[in-house]
Parts: C-alpha cells; structure tokens; sequence
C-alpha cells in the first residue's frame, strides 16, 4: 500500500515537469528572439531531463517491465496528476513568463524542502534539480521586471497574464491524502507551509516590476485528481500520437 | 586477463575521450566520472549527469562502452549516480585554463573576456548553445564568447 502512495507521489511530480517541458518546447523555432527561443528550449531540456528522473523511478516502483516511455506516452488525460498551471497554453510570451516565474518560484521552495526527504532517490532528484531551478528563476525573474517596468504595452500585457494565470496558483499548496501521507512518512513535502515564503518572492518581484498582485480571485484546482482543464488533452494528442498511432515504435 | 588492467588505466583510458561539445576538455575533467573500480572482475564504472537533460549523457556513456570495448575489456557496467549534484566546483585550475584556452570563460564568481581579460563584459544570453553555457560579450575587444555557467 505504502509502496503503491509513493508511486503516486513520483509519477505526479513527473507529470509536472513533463507537462511544463512539452509545453515550453512548442517554443522552439518561435521564439521572439534566437537567445530566448534558446532559453526556453534550455529549460524544456532541463524539465524533460527531470521528468525521465522522475518518471524513471516510478516505473521502478511500479514494477512489470514498466518504463518511463509508458507512463509518458499511454496513459489517459484523467491519469495525469500534473498542476493545471503546468498545462495552460503558452498564449504571449508574457502569459508563457509568467506561468514560468509563478511555477519556478514554487519549484524552488518545493525542492528545497524535498532535498531533506527520507527517500533517497527523491533527496537525489532535488538535489539535482534544485540548482537548474535557480537559475530558471532567475531568469523568469528578470522578464517579469523587464516586461512590467518596460513599456505600457509590456507592463499591460504582462499584468493581464498575472491576473489571468492567478486562479491556478493556489492549487501548489494544496495537500491530498498522498501529499499528507508523504509527509507523515518524511517523504514528500509539506505544500501549505511553503506559501508565505512563494508569496514574498512574488510580491518583491512584482513590487519591483510595478505590477499588481491580483485580489480574491476564485481559485481552482482538480490536476492532482485528474480533473484538467481542456488544454490538457490537445496537448497529450500532440505529445503521444506517434506512441499511440504507432505502439512500441523505436528509433 | 581483466585483472591485469588497473584502474589507473582505466582512468587514463576515460582522460582520452573528449566532451562531445567542448573537445578541448575531456569527460574527466569535466567531472561527470566519479568512480572507477573492479568488483571482483566486472569493471564498475559510475559517471553523473551535468544538466539532468543534457542530450551529450547518453553520448558520452555510449563513448565510454567504445573505448572499453576497444580496449577488449568486455565485463563491464556503466552506473549512473544523482548525488552529490554535479558542480563546477569540481573542475580542477588546469581544466579552467584549457577552457579559456579554448575561448570560454570559465566557471567563476568574476567573469572575465578569454581574449582580452577585459572585466568590462556583458551578458547576451543566460542559456547558450549547449546547456552549460551562457553567452556573453566584451565591451573592450568586442569579441561575443561563451561562458561555463557556474553552478
């Protein structure tokens, strides 16, 4: 039973960097110029590359000749635990920045913390992780200050891509039965505690970006459980065709 | 006839293999091979990632099963370890040098121009053409060049 909740908590821990990863990869070649179509294909890299960490070991957790591929490419949309912030479209560059900046924040708290968990191979995975995810952050960072401090139309832009992407956000601090048992175990992170702190970087980011920070938005959430919003599925059907087209098809 | 190899040979064997993207250094200065040693007479090699999505790992691991196996050595298992994370920390003074050497400044705190030593430098891109890089440019000589990220 135990062994079966740890699995549950990997595998959703790889969804987020594999549904953020492909996300960030329909960047490539579009990006609004060569360094930051670069930058995001880098950090694409770096979540798929933690993601097959991940996603690895579940597949060990799980068990019969289960492998990453097949918890990447066939399982269904309601099988995915991923955040619904993970999935939304990347729409402008200032939506796909902020997504970015608000995950990244989270990420390093979350990991911080997941570098001390009882279970090596997840302390292992942080530890790795942690030191990509600092850079990300510092280069999200940065966008929301350029964007928001910039122009009338970045600054609009990039407030309307917070005010949007708002309602997603408090979803990181849930905790579900798996979540709780993790912690009660040492294993997995306690979510809700690490809240004040993602507010404080974000509120100095915004305060020096002259952003606002939105007010009693409705807040959602559901990926954990598997409900999504309908963006999930489009990009599943893109991410899985040639697996599910093609069953087992190597190159 | 496995036995007679030491390790030392071993590592002397690993020091010929160039990073597939910076061949001026080889994977062991690069600090991806952390442990080299018989268990009783398969040969356990055990290596760890730099970036964890760097595409040149599973290059260098397959570089690493060619030259053994062009040594002859057959009875082998290539490992890989997450932790301790990867760091810069580990690259030696003369790697640093080899990779200024080679127009890249190297991992450091201060970043300065490799061709002209200048202080006076800007960055351009905080992610290069690989993922351990940055780019940067000098404002003295002018010249655009690649940094070795620190991390």
């Amino acid at each position: 039973m135990s062994k079966e909740l740890l699995f549950k908590y990997v595998l959703t821990l790889g969804d987020d960097a594999l549904i953020l990863g492909q996300r960030l990869s329909q960047w490539a070649y579009k990006g609004p110029f060569l360094e930051e179509d670069i930058a995001l294909s880098n950090i694409s890299l770096d979540m798929f590359g933690r993601a097959t960490l991940f996603l690895e070991y579940a597949a060990t957790l799980k068990g019969n000749d289960s492998t990453a591929d097949d918890l990447a490419f066939k399982r269904n949309e309601r099988e995915f635990s991923n955040h619904i912030l993970c999935e939304q479209p990347n729409g402008n560059f200032a939506d796909t920045m902020v997504r970015q900046f608000f995950l990244d924040a989270f990420y390093k708290l979350f990991l911080q913390s997941l570098t001390k968990s009882k279970d090596a191979q997840l302390s292992a995975i942080a530890q790795k992780s942690i030191k990509e995810t600092t850079y990300h952050l510092r280069h999200s960072s940065k966008w929301i200050i350029r964007l928001g401090d910039g122009t009338a139309e970045s600054h609009e832009k990039v407030q309307s891509a917070i005010d949007n992407l708002w309602m997603f956000t408090n979803e990181l601090f849930e905790m579900n039965q798996i979540d709780n048992n993790m912690l009660t175990q040492k294993i997995g992170v306690d979510c809700s505690s690490i809240k004040a702190e993602w507010d404080q970087i974000i509120d100095e980011v915004l305060s020096e970006s002259t952003l606002k920070r939105p007010e009693n938005t409705h807040m959602t959430s559901g990926g954990r459980e598997g409900i999504h919003t309908e963006h999930l599925g489009h990009l599943l059907s893109d991410m899985q065709y040639l697996q599910r087209a093609y069953p087992d098809a190597k190159w | 006839m496995v036995k007679e190899i030491s390790t030392h040979t071993i590592w002397e064997l690993l020091k010929t293999i160039p990073d597939p993207e910076i061949p001026a250094i080889s994977i062991v200065d690069l600090g991806i091979v952390r442990n080299v040693h018989f268990k009783e007479t398969t040969l356990h090699i055990t290596v760890t990632p730099t970036y964890s999505g760097c595409p040149a790992m599973s290059f260098m691991k397959d570089e690493i099963t060619r030259h053994l196996e062009l040594q002859g050595i057959t009875n082998y298992q290539v490992n890989t370890s997450l932790a301790p994370a990867w760091t810069t920390d580990w690259m030696r003074d003369e790697v640093k040098a080899k990779l200024k050497e080679a127009g890249i400044a190297p991992p450091s705190d201060e970043i300065n121009c490799p061709q002209c030593d200048s202080k006076k430098v800007q960055v351009v891109s905080e992610f290069g053409s690989t993922a351990c890089k940055a780019m940067y440019k000098c404002l003295d000589c002018l010249e655009p060049f690649h940094h070795f990220k620190q991390i």
